[in-house]
């Protein structure tokens, strides 16, 4: 039975908030949403777009964090996505980064392919599955109180970091970020990792 | 996290102690050591031994429990296996089988590789996966009293059940059961249906 | 016969990835392996990263190389099979990717639930855009991880070396 719970927060808004003072934070995005939600704040040239492989993201951020221990990487995707390389949590558990950031955009859907529900409307907890991959530093935010109260942890304490936050169904519209990923890509590496990388 | 209590019981005592009176449960059993203990007891004819798909041992038992709602099924199958397919708890939850049961060996190791610490020695907690995952009947297992209370929730509470039993890391005897798919299949089949 | 521990070939192989700047290794335990995760474990540069799953591997990698490490995935023939769709990442943004696959099911294998991915797994890389190489004797590997090094990091492909059961050593099942 699907829970008919009503959050207020709207996705669009979450993540452009998160973004706003992001400074010098690279950012992977989840396929779907989330991709439209980063690229409408700011086609950064450090957002790294990830437009298929659907479970790759916080692993793809966990292997750029690695590689630049001095540079804030914030994973900004979907539960659906997340669900898919769900196992990717109990890998960075173990590593525990300090430079790593997970934001969930928790809408219970899968926007991409019509809005089926997934598990998280029907009693899978993300954030008890973040604390038992040994995440020590989690939250669930459902209104705008909390997310402020949460931002500073995103951007002023050391991670690892796991919070969902959960917004409505609605899609935000679609816009044209960069789907050619040679492009992204290296426009992302020499922007974070040098020209000379 | 607190100190973790010691690990002393002893993987094939346990498995013995489980399967002592099954009854006419449904087995599936995960790749390596799991399989090996199930042999050791006797191969039977309601287990299904998985000799490779890590990940699936799980989600196989959702299978078999949702074709065979009036059958108990439990998975016996070991960390490292589970961590492989630990998304497949979020499936299970949801479908929320009430015949099926799942134990976890868990003694913190790949065994079939060498030994090497999974997950589990640093910090990820099965058990709780599978709280967060959903599934509400969930619990973890020491010492010798816990074990003799967790039998009976693989055989009578309403699933899906979850129950992670740390064991120790000593090896056992490989005790090998049939490995030839076709045959474990049809003889799984013909006792369960009457057909192949 | 038992398990052959072939470390000799491990310590070659581990020099040749060193000397091609790899920095991040990851891995899901496999006994042909053993050595080299040891090492990579055990190196004050090299970030081993043990997986829970095979796919973890090809993102990490690719997450790797846009924060400027190279790195390599170290799996058995049967993990291959858990990648496929992950591959699609490197293949479309063109991310250079070094894997070491030792294999089963081809060489005196006991277990045939080993040999459809073993069978399948060069078939497989190749339809998924990997170049493979292979090498079926000891003295063979690190060369020919060198060589794929080169062919990955310098001209920026996919590329798989799959080490032969037949080095590897046959799993003793009778221990």
């Amino acid at each position: 039975m699907t829970q008919k719970l009503k959050f207020s927060l709207q996705r669009r808004q979450v993540v452009h908030q998160i973004l706003e003072n992001r400074g010098d934070a690279a950012v992977v995005t989840g396929i779907g949403n989330a991709v439209h939600d980063v690229a409408s704040a700011n086609d950064d040239p450090k957002n790294m777009y990830l437009a298929g492989v659907m479970g790759g993201a916080c692993m793809v951020a966990f292997g750029i964090a690695l590689a630049q221990p001095d540079r804030r990487i914030i994973v900004i995707t979907g539960d659906g996505e997340l669900l898919a390389g769900i196992g990717s949590l109990a890998t960075i558990g173990v590593e525990q980064p300090e430079n790593l950031f997970i934001i969930v955009i928790d809408n219970q859907a899968y926007g991409a392919t019509g809005n089926q529900h997934t598990h998280t409307g029907r009693g899978v907890d993300l954030v008890g599955i973040a604390k038992a991959s040994n995440f020590k530093n989690t939250a669930l935010i459902t209104n705008e109180k909390e997310l402020q109260a949460q931002i500073p942890n995103i951007y002023q304490k050391p991670g690892p970091y796991f919070a969902v936050i959960k917004v409505v169904s609605k899609s935000s519209p679609r816009i044209n970020a960069p789907k050619d990923g040679t492009y992204v890509s290296r426009r992302f590496r020499s922007a974070v990792a040098g020209e000379d990388a | 996290m607190g100190i973790q209590p010691k690990i002393v019981l002893d993987r094939r005592t346990v498995v013995k102690e489980i399967l002592k009176d099954r009854g006419d449960l449904l087995l599936v059993t995960g790749l390596g050591a799991p399989t090996w203990d199930a042999a050791a007891v006797g191969d039977h004819i309601n287990n299904f031994y998985l000799w490779g798909a890590m990940g699936g041992a799980a989600l196989t038992g959702l299978g078999l429990a949702l074709a065979q709602p009036n059958r108990r099924i439990l998975v016996i199958t070991g960390d490292g296996e589970m961590l492989m397919g630990v998304g497949g708890l979020a499936t299970i939850s949801v479908k929320k089988p009430p015949n099926l049961a799942i134990c976890i060996l868990d003694n913190q190791r790949y065994g079939e590789t060498g030994m090497q610490e999974t997950h589990t020695q640093h910090g990820v907690n099965l058990s709780k996966m599978a709280s967060g995952a959903g599934i509400k009947n969930t619990s973890i297992v020491y010492t010798k009293n816990e074990l003799k209370k967790a039998i009976p929730i693989f055989y009578e509470e309403t699933g899906p059940v979850f129950v992670n039993i740390k064991v120790t890391d000593k090896p056992a005897p490989m005790t090998l059961p049939p490995r030839d798919g076709p045959l474990l299949k049809n003889r799984f089949r013909e006792n369960l249906l009457g057909h192949i | 016969m038992a398990l052959k521990k072939k470390t000799s070939w491990s310590n070659a192989v581990f020099k040749t990835l060193k000397e091609n700047n790899v920095k991040q290794i990851a891995y899901v335990p496999d006994a042909g392996h053993t050595s080299l995760i040891e090492k990579a474990i055990d190196d004050n540069i090299v970030k081993p990263i043990s997986l829970t799953s095979e796919q973890e591997g090809i993102a990490v990698l690719s997450g790797a190389w846009l924060g400027g490490d190279a790195g390599a995935l170290l799996l058995q023939s049967s993990g291959v099979g858990n990648i496929i769709n992950m591959l699609s990442m490197a293949n479309e943004c063109r991310f250079p990717l070094l894997m070491l696959v030792t294999m089963r099911g081809e060489w005196g294998e006991f277990n045939p639930w080993q040999v459809p991915m073993g069978q399948a797994t060069q078939a497989v890389l190749e339809a998924s855009g990997v170049i493979v190489h292979r090498a079926e004797e000891p003295q063979d590997i690190a060369e020919t991880v060198e060589a794929a090094a080169k062919l990955a990091f310098e001209a920026g492909r996919m590329v798989a070396v799959l080490i032969g059961q037949r080095v590897v050593g046959v799993k003793d099942w009778a221990k």
